[in-house]
């Protein structure tokens, strides 16, 4: 397994180059330019001129990639254009925020989505098990922003007890203040997870609770508690896992969202800004960054099918 | 699997304990009076020269401090300088600076710290560039003393280093404005009444600002940009919000304390809470403009131009684009209406609002039938309904009308392309400014030089003589009727559409007091009961 992960770690650095490639000229050659941006709404044309100057932006397009390849050869990210703080330091201060809501909302949605799966499975065609449904149903076709605005409007608005937007670092402000400005943002985001994590889990377990095994271990006398923990869902791992490490690399659009409307100040809105922006170096770094985590969360996932099916070896 | 045993409880108690208390000692260091606040938007960088954005405008006027200032009735005041004398000529200007002028770093601020950001603004800003055409040296005399020589009279030279608007000219130490003018500083000592925090700046998220204790305010009133700028609070935090419904209900729960700019149709909903006042803090307001591109068919013809212009109804603009009434008048002067040069010479063209009349000039000036193109940015909501009103227009008086829609970002780089509409060029776009920068015929909305004005390039020698005989004026009464001349000038070549003259509120908690009036946001003089 070791030269297997060595291996899957090598084969990164080539997606990460053609990543670097497409990201750069795609940006290249959209329209948008930072020097207008910068210039402000009364500058002149030839100030325009001056700063894209001042920014390597009239350089050729080859020459720019090649100085950014070099750069990024170095381990250096860049410069924000708008900011003059490097990449990695924009990066470093969102990261906290971005990274415990998703792992908030991963936990939560795994805790609420994977029982409610199995409970459906074994309740197939009962009152619990149309309700699931029905909630994956409304959990996809509720968009994020909508919800977020219903839960703003009814929990901090109306009954006052949520704060309405904001983030507080645990390690400066407290768990209970971390908690609570987290509570909603992380309902917010996982609904849509856990309809399609509750879904997948629903239709495994079906299927293998109708397995040999599964009516062999019931023969035995094995409790139905232990026949669903240990033989069914157990067996059903797999295809749940690989959707669950889906959902956590879909998450990265929601979190965007999420982010804007309840201000959190994360790696989500950092790209919106620079989008808008065109803020070259960051957009680049970030979508980067973004593919990393893409990577390593798709190689976790595989490393993981092999402790939850001693069959699967690589 | 993680098991809850025993130790493992113990384990994530231990570790809920210290975050816990982390929490009861942050709420209990925070004594200090902390204003709140949402600015219009992400203060993305902080060169307030290198940038004209009004969101650096507004941090430079919280760290700097300038040599005079606009007072509300727009004249300048002195600030940093205690007096200053003119020679019987005109031609040489000494100011002296006033005592207890600090930086942030607690060194004295010196007359040669003001010459060198003088000189950088001067290569900068448009009202700069002027004054420095005319100037034979800017010297430091001694550490207070500046000495100005000009080559000839020039009637706007308090007006330039006193401007209220991008880009103002703040006083930096030298070392600073030695940065050259189209490269951002990276030291923000300022001598301003608050400090900048940055090692808490979270660019696109919060800017902390702190009470500069050093600071010796004027002992006059506040009024607009003079006056005394006293910190009446310890500590500004900018929180900037993406998303305005968010920042409304922050504002309604009391999680933040001054909103600066909601848009217009929120204003109801904050009204309706009786915790919350919403008014309309700027005077001036914000004027509407549907910018031709004079280089390219259709619009390199004046007479289409002035036809396009009859069509452009401006309570129609107002109404569709800003909506209460109570947020918007017409205003058919190129100056804001209640600013000293308002008037209403030559403006019969913008006030007939009328598709028929508009459709005659049309079939009358020759128009072939070439598309219009209009740049739509989608992304801000005002400019997208003036676009697309405009579209709806000129379609009304026979033009065909092809509307692109791309966000502000796309539209501010294709703008600058003269190139024709194959190649990327464009018609027309809709732009605001806010009325502090369109008091005098200085404003570069109002060039004729089409080398170095604004995007549209417009070009007429006989404006161009006027601004120029203005900028030389040094009465009054010289300078209405120099101003009179260009806004005739303006009319008559049919430069811009104008839209109207419509106010942006600010909204704010009933505990927040002492907002000055005034076209720039100032956080002086505010405080939170």
């Amino acid at each position: 397994m070791f030269f297997y992960i060595i291996k899957r770690i090598l084969a990164t650095i080539p997606v990460m180059v053609i990543v670097a490639l497409f990201v750069f000229l795609m940006l290249r050659l959209s329209p948008g330019d930072p020097a207008a941006v910068i210039a402000g709404d009364y500058a002149t044309t030839e100030d325009v001129e001056r700063i894209r100057e001042q920014l390597g932006l009239n350089e050729p397009i080859p020459v720019q990639m090649y100085k950014w390849i070099a750069q990024l050869a170095r381990g250096d990210l860049g410069t924000a254009i708008f900011s003059k703080l490097p990449v990695t330091t924009l990066i470093g201060q969102r990261l906290e925020p971005t990274l415990l809501l998703a792992l908030c909302t991963i936990i939560f949605t795994v805790l609420v989505a994977v029982p409610l799966g199995t409970i459906a499975a074994y309740k197939a065609g009962s009152w619990i098990d149309r309700f699931v449904m029905l909630f994956s149903v409304a959990g996809f076709s509720v968009p994020i922003f909508v919800l977020g605005y219903m839960l703003i409007y009814v929990l901090s608005m109306q009954l006052k007890i949520l704060p309405v937007q904001g983030y507080k670092s645990p390690f400066e402000y407290g768990l209970w203040e971390f908690l609570r400005h987290m509570i909603l943002p992380v309902i917010t985001l996982s609904v849509i997870y856990i309809a399609l994590i509750a879904r997948m889990t629903r239709a495994t377990v079906q299927e293998v609770l109708q397995e040999d095994y599964v009516r062999t271990a019931r023969a035995k006398g094995q409790s139905e508690f232990k026949v669903l923990m240990f033989h069914a869902l157990r067996n059903a791992a797999v295809p749940i896992v690989t959707v669950i490490g889906l959902g956590i690399a879909l998450m990265i659009g929601g979190v965007v969202v999420t982010e804007s409307v309840y201000n959190i100040p994360g790696l989500g809105r950092l790209v919106l800004d620079a989008v808008l922006a065109r803020d070259y170096p960051v957009i680049q770094g970030l979508i980067l960054f973004f593919s990393f985590i893409y990577i390593l969360i798709n190689l976790l996932i595989d490393l993981s099918y092999t402790l939850l099916d001693p069959r699967i070896r690589y | 699997m993680l098991k809850w045993t025993r130790r493992n409880m113990l384990a994530a108690i231990a570790l809920a304990i210290p975050l816990g208390f982390g929490g009861m000692a942050a709420t209990d260091a925070t004594a200090e009076s902390v204003l709140r606040v949402i600015p219009h938007a992400d203060l993305k960088n902080l060169d307030p020269i290198w940038t004209t954005a009004y969101i650096s405008r507004n941090h430079g006027y919280l760290i700097y401090d300038t040599l005079f200032a606009m007072d509300e009735n727009l004249a300048p005041q002195p600030q940093m300088v205690e007096s200053w004398t003119t020679s019987d000529d005109g031609l040489v200007w000494t100011f002296k600076l006033r005592e207890g002028l600090n930086w942030h770093d607690g060194t004295p601020v010196t007359a040669a710290d003001c010459v060198a950001s003088l000189e950088r603004w001067g290569k900068r800003d448009g009202m700069g560039q002027q004054l420095f055409a005319v100037m034979d040296s800017l010297t430091a005399t001694d550490d207070d003393t500046i000495v100005m020589k000009l080559n000839a009279p020039y009637g706007l030279v308090l007006e330039s280093i006193g401007k209220i608007s991008s880009n103002v000219p703040f006083m930096m130490p030298a070392r600073v404005a030695a940065t050259d003018a189209f490269e951002q500083i990276d030291d923000y000592t300022g001598s301003g009444p608050f400090v900048f925090q940055k090692d808490l700046w979270v660019p696109g998220s919060k800017v902390v600002y702190t009470k500069n204790e050093a600071y010796v305010p004027r002992s006059e009133p506040v009024s607009a940009a003079s006056g005394g700028k006293i910190a009446k609070v310890d500590k500004v935090i900018w929180t900037y919000f993406p998303d305005q419904t968010t920042a409304v209900n922050a504002l309604m729960a009391g999680e933040i304390d001054y909103f600066e700019s909601p848009s217009n149709d929120l204003a109801p909903i904050m009204e309706a809470n009786p915790d919350i006042v919403v008014e309309v803090n700027d005077p001036l307001g914000n004027i509407g403009f549907a910018r031709f591109n004079h280089l390219l068919p259709p619009f390199d013809n004046v007479e289409v131009r002035r036809a396009a212009i009859m069509a452009m109804k401006q309570e129609d603009y107002m109404a569709g684009a800003v909506g209460d009434p109570k947020f918007w008048s017409t205003c058919y002067s190129v100056y804001p209406c209640g600013t000293p040069l308002a008037n209403e010479v030559g403006s019969d063209v913008i006030k007939t609002g009328d598709i028929e009349i508009a459709k005659a000039a049309l079939a009358a000036s020759g128009y072939d039938g070439t598309p219009v193109v209009i740049m739509q940015p989608t992304d801000v909501p005002i400019l997208s309904a003036f676009s697309l009103i405009s579209a709806e227009k000129l379609r009304a008086i026979g033009m065909e009308v092809d509307v692109q829609a791309m966000d502000w970002s796309t539209l501010t780089s294709r703008r600058a392309l003269r190139d024709p509409v194959a190649d990327g060029g464009w018609n027309i776009f809709h732009t605001w400014w806010i009325g502090a920068d369109l008091i005098d015929p200085m404003a570069i909305g109002f060039s004729g030089n089409p080398d170095k004005g604004w995007f549209g390039w417009a070009e007429d020698a006989a404006l161009e003589e006027a601004r120029s005989a203005f900028a030389m004026a040094t009465t009054l009464e010289e300078k209405q009727a120099f101003g009179r001349t260009v806004q005739e000038r303006l009319w008559a070549i049919g430069a811009s559409g104008q839209l109207g003259q419509f106010f942006t509120p600010v909204a704010y908690r009933k505990n927040v007091t002492g907002l000055i009036k005034s076209p720039v946001q100032f956080f002086w003089n505010l405080s939170v009961d």
